[in-house]
């Protein structure tokens, strides 16, 4: 089916969906180099006028990517709620955005309708909103998840800590690891992108993370962020595995090129849960995600990048995760350019993960070869503060030595917290003024460094 | 120094910053401006292929991608993963291809590929050595395909950090083709003088191979399992 829409006497006709929507996507670079974007400021205006009539349900009959050839498709509809749906059966995408800035939609009616929805619908709305809508729309949601503490909590600011080392050599993990727990990082998670991806090396890490978390008894999780099946061989050989990490995307071919599919996420998950390491809960997933991913492993489909990132989180809700996060600006200016066009997507991103009911934080960042710095971070975190984002990253002074990018620093989420008034999740909260963290510059004695062998 | 400050002893991370307020001390905050200052210079930065080619004890042949300059690299990556001419390699089927690419920074693969093929050629029977420049990982397919290469290491210029602006990433495809996918490769990064040093770099890509060798694959398939100790440590 086509769809048109006039403009000053020209009318723009749009051949099917995947057209309509990408056309309608506020510019970015990933889409002019996939050659889906509007070619024209007029035409792209158009394509949301076009969009904003469009009924909701026509997703629910029209697939974008083919459900014969690909297992996402198939996963999004076939686990379709039709029942939670039932409440915005009745809206066009523009009746959808309004409905969502409304009254009416409030934090329970918004936690009962995300089985409803699909990614195609939210990327759909985000489309036609502003950036102040979707911060508005997103505050309202809440996704709260637990393994050893209580993350999303309303009031709650959470930092994954992120002590990467170039070569992984444990006493610079664990140094830079005390710096961000000193400073208040590492409550969604001790997360650590290994240098390579060697099982023995990946083991070593778990248990060096695993010897910390217990010597000062920190109500948190660690995970290595190695790919699903090192992870997998980890846990055969006993290793203190917490969260099963994984990249992942909005196509079959996408994930076939991180090397996954939605089978052995399966697996992975239920060795995970098989440890039993959870205390509060049993959310055992962790997924990282970001625009651009499905053009770069050529498996787009001609869908734009905004709407194959909304159906990864159509992915990862399957699992049930504890964390999920956009790298929204990790992948490089051909896919997201410059500040502006990165500030525009971890909004979406944050957005559309948390109306489809996922823990959506995001790694606020850039690489050396965009047109950004980090006034335009500060600028994303505070908006995505405002809008309820569940976690950050806490790097050291912002500058990642293992993946050479910039993201947020440790100091960037305490600002973010005293600015905006959040707390960290509560467990760790009491963890912290048990320990004395954040009293005085000296370092208390319950967590000298000495004690995780920094002598 | 202050308590955390001795931190640093362990990490080139940016620990023990000390505060103002929540923020960082204005020294720490020109200190990343610098940084980032130069990260966006080195970007920019072009190789010296002709200079490469003379450091290196084996006959190179030079190739460009189809990217005509910088700002079209960075903007076009498919353009960078596609070969300007094709024909220009003579095959030699079976072979082992080390291709120098510039990458996302010339800088790391100018100063420190030349220890690395040294080493690499020492242990490897009559290798293939390229110089592609705008490349990206992606070129080695095009290469290897042209070549019939049994296997293309690729050393590649790593996207610059505030810490590093010459890092190098080796790249393992066994049986390169055009539309291999980056799950049927194997990577090392980090591979510079204050990470991985060129002899455990140079022992880690000649296991990889090896087990690509035995396995006739490389990817998710390879797991990297080579003993902790690195084997090519004096």
């Amino acid at each position: 089916m086509a769809w048109a829409h006039g403009i000053g006497g020209t009318r723009y006709v749009f051949g099917d969906l995947a057209t309509l929507m990408a056309r309608a996507t506020p510019a970015r670079s990933g889409d002019a180099l996939a050659g889906v974007a509007a070619g024209s400021a007029a035409e792209r205006v158009a394509a949301q006028r076009a969009l904003a009539d469009l009924p909701l349900r026509v997703f629910l009959n029209e697939a974008l990517v083919p459900y014969e050839a690909d297992d996402v498709t198939r996963l999004i509809l076939d686990s379709h709620d039709a029942s939670a749906f039932a409440q915005v059966s009745h809206l066009t995408v523009g009746g959808f955005r309004d409905w969502l800035l409304g009254e009416g939609a409030d934090s329970a009616t918004l936690t009962k309708l995300a089985p409803g929805l699909t990614p195609e619908m939210v990327a759909a709305v985000s489309k036609i909103m502003r950036i102040a809508d979707m911060v508005a729309v997103a505050q309202k949601c809440r996704v709260v998840t637990r393994f050893r503490n209580t993350i999303g909590l309303p009031g709650t600011l959470s930092i994954r800590l992120q002590p990467n080392h170039p070569t992984d050599d444990p006493r610079g993990i664990a140094a830079s690891l005390l710096d961000g727990l000193l400073l208040g990082a590492g409550d969604a998670v001790i997360g650590v992108n290994p240098a390579t991806d060697n099982v023995e090396g990946v083991m070593r890490v778990l248990e060096m993370l695993d010897m910390v978390r217990e010597r000062f008894a920190i109500p948190t999780q660690s995970c290595v962020l190695s790919h699903v099946t090192t992870t997998l061989r980890a846990m055969e050989r006993g290793a203190p595995v917490d969260l099963v990490f994984q990249s992942i995307g909005g196509t079959e071919g996408t994930n076939r090129g991180f090397g996954v599919t939605l089978a052995l996420l399966r697996e992975a998950r239920d060795a995970a849960l098989s440890l039993n390491r959870g205390t509060v809960g049993h959310d055992v997933m962790y997924f990282e995600t970001g625009q651009g991913s499905a053009l770069s492993a050529e498996a787009h489909h001609g869908v734009d990048q905004q709407t194959l990132e909304a159906r990864a989180y159509g992915v990862a809700r399957a699992y049930a995760p504890l964390l999920v996060n956009s790298v929204v600006g990790f992948i490089g200016p051909e896919y997201l350019f410059d500040g502006k066009q990165i500030i525009r997507a971890g909004i979406e991103d944050h957005f559309c993960g948390k109306l489809l009911g996922l823990p959506m934080g995001v790694d606020i960042c850039y690489t050396n070869h965009a047109e950004a710095d980090q006034d335009d971070m500060d600028a994303l975190l505070t908006l995505l503060g405002v809008a309820g984002v569940t976690y950050i990253m806490g790097v050291p002074g912002a500058d990642d030595v293992m993946l050479a990018y910039q993201s947020t620093s440790f100091h960037d989420g305490l600002q973010a917290r005293a600015l905006l008034g959040k707390a960290p999740a509560p467990e760790f909260a009491a963890w912290m003024a048990r320990m004395g963290i954040g009293a005085g510059d000296a370092i208390p004695a319950g967590m000298s460094p000495a004690l995780i062998g920094l002598a | 120094m202050s308590e955390v400050g001795h931190l640093r002893r362990f990490t080139s991370a940016r620990v023990g910053l000390g505060r103002a307020g929540h923020a960082v001390p204005t020294a720490a905050q020109l200190d990343f401006a610098e940084a980032h200052a130069r990260a966006r210079d080195a970007v920019w930065s072009a190789l010296d292929a002709e200079a490469l080619a003379a450091a290196c004890d084996l006959p190179a042949t030079r190739v460009r991608s189809q990217a005509r300059d910088r700002r079209e690299f960075l903007l076009r990556p498919d353009l960078g993963r596609r070969l300007a001419e094709p024909h220009a390699l003579v095959p030699r089927p079976g072979c082992i291809a080390l291709i120098l690419a510039d990458g996302l920074c010339a800088e790391g693969v100018q100063r420190h590929a030349p220890a690395l093929v040294a080493r690499l050629a020492a242990a490897l029977s009559d290798p293939v050595l390229v110089i592609a420049e705008q490349a990206r990982v992606a070129l080695g397919d095009a290469i290897g395909e042209a070549l019939d290469a049994a296997a293309v290491i690729v050393l590649i210029g790593e996207r610059p950090g505030l810490s590093a602006t010459d890092s190098i990433g080796a790249y393992i495809t066994w049986a390169p083709r055009i539309g291999r996918t980056d799950a049927e490769r194997n990577c090392i990064s980090n591979i510079r003088p204050g990470g991985l040093g060129a002899d455990d770099a140079a022992g880690k890509i000649l296991w990889l191979l090896g087990a690509a060798r035995a396995l006739g694959a490389t990817g998710v398939a390879l797991k990297d399992e080579q003993p902790a100790s690195p084997l090519l440590t004096p």
